[in-house]
């Protein structure tokens, strides 16, 4: 007998066979052949310059944690989605209320300007600049 | 022994090794990325404990907001060299080691002393509580106002993650 997340973590099995079966079967087949340049890291042909640890924006930081509040609240959504129709008008008038808080917050960080994307100005070559100055 | 209490094993000693990697990987990524995997194992524990909709949570919320939020301050701090991470072991951190020791020893003895009876059994009507359908009768009728206010909470969190963010642009 098995329960419905049985059936869920057979799933996971074979998922995890097919993954593990796919490299297995692919290193029997290929050839193995491999040089330096090989196994570099592959940046779409391009030769790799410098390492992976590039210092973010912090933009990056701030953006996921807003999005995980909200995230939260989504949450919240789900069991109220569910007894929604048993609950009616009540449930709808609590959920109201609980999002025009969290609304407060998002026009909170919109004011803020914190869902903005502070691009860099683009630099324009000085020849471009002169150019312009000429026509 | 039931099928439960291998179950039950098999899960806690994943997750005790995943934890155990966490803390031993000299790459930051590597330590995330057994952390998911501890998140995942919890979540199972969580489904062996008849809370569905907690489990469910813990791998959208866990697994992947906070996961992705863990990998940008990794990336953010800009560590470089991981080998250069070495600690030194200080007097401060053989306290706190004593410390967990001690605290370890006290939850042993603890649950070897506390009754099995109340340790052992999961509420008979379990099942019906820990689903979706069942979390959301409780919420909106007995919790409505723990309920309501967890948004202020996240009122709170939002405004915090402006005011942090600020601060650190500026200065």
């Amino acid at each position: 007998m098995l329960t419905d997340f049985g059936r869920v973590f057979l799933f996971f099995i074979i998922a995890a066979i097919f993954v593990a079966a796919g490299l297995i079967v692919a290193r029997l087949l290929r050839p193995h052949r491999w040089y330096p340049g090989k196994l570099t890291t592959y940046e779409c042909g391009e030769e790799p310059v410098g390492t992976p640890w590039v210092q973010y924006n912090i933009r990056f930081y701030v953006v996921a944690l807003i999005f995980l509040i909200f995230d939260v609240e989504i949450v919240f959504l789900f069991p109220w989605a569910v007894v929604y129709q048993n609950l009616g008008m009540f449930a709808f008038v609590e959920m109201v209320i609980f999002l025009v808080i969290l609304l407060v917050g998002y026009a909170y960080v919109w004011r803020k300007g914190d869902l903005e994307w502070d691009r860099p100005e683009p630099e324009i070559p000085f020849i471009q600049i002169l150019k312009r100055f000429i026509s | 022994m039931s099928i439960d209490t291998i179950v039950f094993f098999t899960l806690a000693i994943s997750s005790i090794i995943s934890a155990i990697l966490v803390i031993t990987r000299r790459s930051p990524i590597m330590s995330v990325v057994y952390l998911v995997l501890n998140f995942l194992i919890l979540a199972v524990i969580y489904l062996t404990l008849q809370a569905q909709f907690i489990a469910v949570i813990q791998v959208i919320v866990y697994a992947g907001a906070i996961m992705v939020l863990f990998l940008f301050v990794v990336m953010l701090l800009n560590l470089g060299k991981e080998e250069a991470l070495t600690e030194k072991i200080t007097y401060k951190k053989r306290v706190a080691v004593g410390l967990v020791v001690v605290m370890l020893v006290q939850i042993i003895v603890g649950i070897m002393m506390s009754d099995s009876k109340f340790t052992r059994h999961i509420a008979p009507n379990a099942e019906q509580i820990g689903t979706v359908e069942g979390i959301g009768k409780m919420l909106f009728t007995q919790y409505l106002f723990p309920f309501e206010v967890t948004s202020v909470l996240l009122l709170a969190a939002i405004i915090g993650a402006v005011v942090l963010a600020k601060k650190r642009i500026d200065g």
